[in-house]
């Protein structure tokens, strides 16, 4: 038994954002947006956020594993919905983890997830990390092109891990380059070339060289360098000071989906796990007030490790949106006439959330031991009519079946932040049927029978109180 | 089986407001305008009501709740009131509770009030409210057609037809009721319009268009019940009785048993298999002259036609479109216009179905009036979603010693 990284995967929200649409809507103002009109980002639902994501990641991540030795969990982020919830509690119930694992959600860093996964490979127990990132960013700011909302999940304890950590370094150092306060939603940033030159140049090198040092490696030694950094060439430049090779140098997917944040060394170190071989070095480095630098060394067992989307499965799975007000509803950056029907008071009462937690948080129905009949949700009375059997049903998680469209509509009366709001009747593969709202789909895909699973998002926002409560839809399975 | 209530109940006399937008109008006031046309049909006085019902489905947007305010309202001489509310099936419910007091011998004379003051909302279309603490929760947010619109895909996946020819019978029983509508002086929607109009119309709820879909209406409908004895005391010659009263109450299985395939209203065709039972009707196609159905959408009227086994299933359609359901056709469906045209004031809805086949069994439909007085007329009042409902049925014919 060695411990390390035993499990690995992204979330990247379908939709993705032609940055062409920023550039033709801001360049009245701001024409130098036109020479960033490349490429796309990756952007949320309306029904998606930090929370969101980070369960689908660590669903994808831990595919087909056993769930139950995990001991910890920790969510690294800076976009949290919530200043005073834990958001690793909502994680941890989604995924139906133990109650007995210990949660913490790390935040205000650039490099929180980094530097939780440096201490998480250095302890010893079994700790779901999880990152992810929802920056809201002003129009026609440099962020808007750069940024991109994703996840990452990884999976460390002891086992057959993929990769194990040789050796880590950090540096702190209050290096404001940008920041985003209370009482501001976006960040203020300063100067690109200081950044380049006095940040990542300076702080990241030395901190390099002390991990190589650490682990008795060369920096010529290094197959991966994964630097998340947005700011063009500045990956190379930093590579190049430390003497590590430019052809080590990972992409940092700005063309494809944008600068994920938090989440974004891991999305990187995802990425190269999903191609790098047996023996092979990865350098991994986040940054943000200082620097943090590991160095990890790829197994055997990434040959063997199971097919899941990953990241290339995301960036495949993408919906092009060339509509930028849309996004900037999604975002709230626009006020949006919603209609009277949109004021529907959205008051979760906690304690029924609390007394329900297993059927809304969870996706647990029943089976009933007498007859087998499975049913969501889980009641007192046996559903099949020839059973009725009391205080017979055993959970029965559904979030990880398929079920197929019995019947649908796509709704244009309801309100709906993207209408039309489409839902209609799902029945699985296994047993057991809901009735339940559809998410990333288009309303002329939709025809009975058609394969769907099921994926955690918001389910409503209370405006009024700030809570938003979360509850499963059913997407469209993807093709091959 | 137990005995049931034909002909042990029957109708003193009926009163139905005009439906429609009535900005003009309190709930109160629409009350008041079906009662006294009930009354003045009944000869009797108020001081001769033993006990009432009112129905109101959703009394937050108008009356508030309890049977204070129909009471208030008529001004009722401190007698047993109690307000119903079951979905948009509360109408017949209040009829139920009515009938039954008196069958039991609790009452000798009762009376059933259903209103909806609706157009207080601010926007068009039922009123958005809560579903319940569990149901908010995991529910979509769905809107009535948006529940409804799913028996179309279902039904055109079971049936194997093509979405295009289900679309023309829709059609087809929107143009009728409209038809039919413009010859009700009481009915909120009173013009025609053609087959184009209809396909042509903006989408509300795939598939359903603007022209599947009935109003939401102000309005009041009531009956007064008596025994058949207390009513031939009155002087009453033609007396139309209640032949059956069903309701059949959904218990999850739609929603939660893979058994239902969403094509059809489990609850309709269990609640008129009873009440052919409790009537004594052997051929509903043969024998029940008259139908008003709870055609919210035209695909509700469709799928309900089958439900009530008086059109073979998967077979709704082409009795559609052969006309058999028309106002001049074997089996006439919404003469009145139905809650299509007539309008749909929820308390209201299903006494003023009640209230139709009232007029038509006494001749007294006017324009809309068939030529052949009708014997036998069955109502089907819904409430709720395809999934989980509430439905009841109610005949009513002459009476026969």
């Amino acid at each position: 038994m060695s411990f390390g990284i035993l499990a690995f995967s992204v979330y990247l929200p379908r939709l993705r954002l032609s940055r062409r649409a920023i550039a033709e809507a801001n360049s009245w103002f701001n024409p130098a947006l036109k020479s960033q009109a490349k490429g796309e980002r990756a952007v949320c639902n309306w029904d998606e956020d930090v929370v969101t994501m980070a369960v689908e990641a660590a669903r994808d991540a831990l595919l087909e594993r056993d769930r139950s030795s995990i001991a910890a969990v920790r969510f690294a982020s800076t976009t949290f919905p919530f200043l005073d919830r834990l958001h690793a509690g909502i994680v941890s119930e989604a995924l139906t983890l133990e109650q007995d694992i210990s949660a913490q959600d790390v935040a205000a860093s650039q490099r929180a997830a980094t530097s939780t996964l440096a201490s998480t490979l250095a302890g010893k127990e079994e700790t779901l990390i999880v990152a992810a990132e929802q920056r809201r960013a002003r129009s026609a700011s440099p962020m808007e092109m750069t940024a991109g909302d994703g996840a990452a999940a990884i999976l460390v304890g002891a086992g057959k891990p993929v990769a194990r950590l040789l050796a880590s370094a950090s540096r702190t150092a209050d290096f404001v380059d940008h920041y985003r306060s209370l009482d501001m939603p976006y960040d203020y940033q300063w100067e690109e070339r200081w950044v380049r030159d006095a940040g990542y140049n300076e702080i990241v090198p030395p901190v390099i060289n002390q991990c190589l040092e650490k682990a008795g490696r060369k920096a010529g030694d290094v197959k991966h360098f994964c630097m998340p950094v947005a700011i063009p060439r500045v990956a190379n430049s930093t590579a190049k000071i430390a003497g590590i090779p430019e052809t080590a140098v990972r992409d940092n997917f700005h063309a494809v989906c944008g600068e994920t944040g938090v989440a974004h060394p891991l999305l990187m170190l995802v990425a190269t796990l999903e191609e790098a071989k047996p023996g092979e070095l990865i350098l991994l480095i986040g940054f943000g007030q200082g620097a943090d630098a590991l160095l990890l060394e790829v197994t055997d067992v990434i040959q063997h490790h199971p097919k899941r989307l990953g990241m290339r499965g995301h960036l495949k799975r993408r919906k092009e949106v060339t509509n930028y007000v849309k996004f900037l509803a999604f975002n709230d950056a626009i006020e949006l006439e919603r209609g009277m029907r949109a004021e529907a008071d959205k008051l979760t009462p906690l304690s029924a959330l609390w007394r329900n937690r297993e059927t809304v948080t969870s996706f647990i129905g029943g089976c009933c031991k007498k007859c087998g009949t499975l049913q969501f949700p889980r009641t007192n009375i046996c559903v099949n009519p020839n059973c009725n059997a009391v205080h017979t049903q055993e959970p029965y998680p559904f979030a990880d079946q398929i079920g197929r469209i019995n019947s649908f509509t796509a709704d244009r009366l309801t309100y709906s932040p993207d209408p039309p709001a489409c839902y209609g009747m799902i029945q699985f593969e296994v047993g057991g049927r809901v009735m339940i709202d559809f998410t990333d789909v288009d309303a002329d895909i939709l025809a009975v029978g058609q394969p769907m699973r099921m994926m955690f998002r918001i389910k409503d926002i209370d405006s009024q109180r700030g809570f938003r409560r979360y509850f499963w839809k059913a997407a469209p399975v993807e093709t091959k | 089986m137990a005995r049931g209530i034909k002909d042990k109940v029957v109708i003193l006399g009926m009163g139905c407001s005009k439906f429609g937008e009535r900005w003009d109008m309190d709930a109160d006031d629409l009350m008041l305008e079906a009662y006294e046309e009930a009354l003045r049909d009944s000869g009797i006085e108020t001081r001769q009501i033993d006990a009432a019902w009112l129905a109101t489905a959703i009394a937050e947007q108008h009356v508030g709740n309890s049977g204070v305010p129909l009471a208030q309202a008529l001004r009722l001489p401190f007698i047993p009131v109690t307000r119903v509310e079951n979905y948009c099936a509360s109408g017949t419910e209040a009829f139920r509770g009515a009938v039954y007091a008196v069958a039991s011998g609790a009452a000798d004379i009762a009376l059933a009030l259903g209103v909806e003051k609706l157009k207080d909302t601010g926007y068009g279309g039922l009123p958005q409210r809560t579903r319940g603490v569990l149901n908010n929760m995991v529910w979509p947010n769905l809107s009535a057609p948006g529940s409804f619109a799913q028996l179309a895909a279902a039904y055109a996946a079971k049936h194997g037809v093509d979405i295009k020819d289900l679309k023309r019978a829709m059609a087809h029983i929107s143009v009728k009721s409209h038809d039919n509508g413009s010859r009700n002086p009481k009915a909120h929607l009173r013009n025609k319009i053609t087959i184009d109009t209809v396909l042509n119309a903006p989408v509300i709820a795939e598939p359903l268009g603007l022209y599947d879909c009935c109003g939401v209406s102000d309005g009041a409908a009531c009956a007064i019940v008596t025994t058949p004895e207390i009513a031939k005391g009155l002087g009453k010659n033609e007396i139309i009785a209640v032949k059956a009263l069903q309701l059949s109450v959904s218990n999850g299985l739609e929603a939660q048993h893979n058994s239902w395939d969403g094509s059809y209203f489990a609850t309709t065709r269990i609640a008129s298999r009873r009440a052919y039972q409790e009537a004594g009707i052997e051929r509903p196609r043969e024998e029940i002259d008259l139908i008003e159905v709870h055609d919210c959408f035209s695909v509700t009227e469709l799928v309900t036609l089958e439900d009530l086994h008086i059109s073979l299933e998967g077979r709704g359609i082409h009795d559609v479109l052969d006309g058999f359901y028309d106002a001049a056709g074997s089996v006439p469906c919404q003469i009145d216009g139905g809650l299509k045209c007539f309008g749909h004031p929820i308390g209201a809805s299903g006494l003023r179905m009640i209230y139709e086949i009232y007029l038509q069994i006494s001749g007294k439909a006017g324009e809309r009036q068939r030529k052949e007085l009708p014997r036998l007329g069955l109502t089907h009042n819904l409430g709720g979603f395809p999934h989980q409902n509430v439905c009841s049925i109610s005949i009513i014919g002459r009476y026969e010693s």
